[in-house]
């Protein structure tokens, strides 16, 4: 079906890299349908190389100090905070 | 959620007493920041999230005056094409009883199509506007990639999305594009095109001498009913001036694979910020399960890493598990070169191939799903065939074009939409080919 090696341990690798804790048997699932997707992206194998014209100019502005959110509305919505900062887990 | 399903909140936000949009009520899709109104992606992750600004569109809807009446359901963080992927519960379709109204903004589309809001905003990466807009016979428009703000938008692949509007005719949903378009500080993507417009002016129905061009590769392997009422919609502009001819355009069918790689990577890296530190769900500390690979920790206590991990796969859908680790995967060493250039490369050619038809023609068509509207729960369990119903749609995401899609018929009582494509920033021809119909 394809020769793309998905196996049980890349899921997991790719999990662990995303920061997203998976069940056993949703690395069961995802390496079954993973096969089946990355087999199908295989066909862009065909795809020639094509030149992109970057018709693109960048924008720039000048830095200006402008308002923002006040520090209580930007901690409004996080889980924990101390002393007008967000709290997150420890970092080992 | 109200019982139909069409709203995840329903919460009045009045606007200014005048403007063009006075006395309109509107639908505002889910993952459009208000300010003080919960606004959750459809996600179990963002369920208490309530934004302290408002996004530009919706500044605009409410200096236009217009009334916001409930934010709409929607496929999480707008990945999936039914509607059925909220973390709050599928929307009916009202034009087809036991079917799915679309996606990801079905919320939007059936609020309009059961006439719960006048009109509509949703956001379209590879269809989430149009596509609802088709299943449930309502109009809805994916305007050109820089032409509305996005500032506010709770971002899923920012080089693909632009937020449109819907309505029960190309005249209103228009009128409403013409009050959200324009230049916006606070999104450096956005363009002058559609400062002063008068897209609504645009909807005169006249399409005489109107050269469509129609892609055989976007409805030959369409659903047999489904290109019946196409080609019928096409008989309708033919009475009334227009011509059209076939054209071929080879690189769509790459179109579907380049536009998942690029999504699923933009959106590993945009969903990376939900950490359940600044907002969004954070796993509990004492009732959180411990990953894999985790020793005795508490998500307090131990291991940073562990803790994110463990609030994202609480957080976080099947869907966008899916698509944050396929995206992950294909920006990872070694798979780079292999799937995310060749998608930009496919991306390139896609663009080409629509621009040297549009020189040929004023706008091109095709039926705006290959497919009638799913059955509801029959479709979730094989994500594949679920990608490729968008084949239609993607191309125009990944050329950074203008469409519109417009009811065209109905095949065995269920709606069938028309889709048209302009040059970029001629949103004035889609519309104009548009109201030939609706």
């Amino acid at each position: 079906m394809s020769d793309t090696p998905v196996n049980s341990d890349e899921v997991r690798h790719v999990a662990d890299l995303a920061r997203v804790d998976l069940d056993d048997d949703d690395v069961d699932r995802f390496t079954e349908q993973f096969a089946d997707i990355l087999a199908y992206f295989e066909t862009l194998d065909e795809v020639p190389e094509v030149e992109r014209e970057a018709d693109l100019a960048n924008v720039m502005r000048p830095d200006e100090v402008r308002d923002s959110l006040s520090q209580a509305e930007a901690l409004a919505n996080a889980e924990e905070t101390e002393d007008g900062y967000f709290k997150g887990p420890n970092v080992s | 959620m109200s019982d139909d399903g069409v709203f995840v909140t329903e919460e009045r936000i009045e606007g200014a007493a005048d403007g063009p949009l006075a006395g309109q009520t509107v639908a505002v899709k889910d993952n459009i920041s208000t300010e003080g109104v919960r606004t959750t992606c459809g996600s179990e992750m963002l369920a208490d999230y309530v934004p302290p600004y408002d996004a530009t569109v919706v500044e605009r809807l409410k200096e236009a005056g217009a009334t916001i009446v409930g934010k709409a359901n929607m496929d999480e963080f707008g990945m999936g094409s039914t509607t059925e992927t909220s973390a709050f519960g599928p929307t009916e379709n009202p034009a087809a009883e036991g079917r799915v109204p679309g996606g990801s903004s079905g919320g939007s589309a059936a609020a309009v199509a059961a006439g719960e809001a006048d009109l509509a905003l949703g956001s379209d990466t590879g269809g989430s506007v149009r596509n609802p807009a088709a299943f449930c016979g309502v109009v809805g428009i994916k305007p050109t990639y820089g032409l509305v703000s996005r500032y506010g938008l709770v971002a899923y692949a920012n080089s693909l999305e632009q937020i449109g509007p819907f309505g029960s005719t190309v005249e209103e949903a228009a009128e409403l594009l013409d009050v959200v378009a324009g230049p916006d500080r606070r999104d450096a993507t956005t363009r002058d095109e559609g400062a002063d417009s008068d897209y609504a002016a645009a909807a005169d129905g006249d399409v005489d001498g109107l050269e469509v061009a129609v892609p055989t590769n976007l409805v030959d392997g369409a659903d047999e009913g489904v290109v019946e009422t196409f080609r019928s919609a096409l008989d309708e502009l033919e009475d009334r001036g227009a011509t059209y001819h076939e054209v071929e355009l080879p690189s769509v069918e790459h179109a579907v694979e380049a536009y998942y790689v690029i999504a699923m990577s933009e959106a590993s890296s945009n969903l990376a910020r939900f950490d359940g530190v600044r907002y969004g769900h954070r796993a509990d500390a004492d009732t959180g399960e411990q990953g894999s690979s985790s020793s005795a920790t508490q998500s307090h206590d131990g291991n940073w890493n562990e803790a994110f991990a463990r609030t994202r796969k609480e957080g976080f859908g099947e869907e966008v598990k899916r698509r944050v680790l396929l995206g992950t995967y294909a920006l990872s060493a070694g798979y780079h070169d292999k799937y995310y250039k060749k998608a930009q490369d496919a991306r390139a050619w896609v663009k080409q191939d629509f621009d040297e038809a549009l020189e040929d023609a004023d706008v091109l068509a095709s039926p705006t799903m290959p497919v009638p509207p799913f059955e509801r729960g029959g479709s979730l369990d094989d994500p594949l065939q679920m990608y490729l119903a968008d084949a239609n749609t993607v191309p125009v995401n990944l050329a950074d074009l203008p469409a519109i899609s417009v009811p065209a018929g109905e095949t065995d009582g269920l709606p069938v939409g028309i889709q048209f494509v302009g040059s970029a920033f001629d949103e004035e021809t889609i519309v104009r080919a548009g109201s030939a119909l609706a």
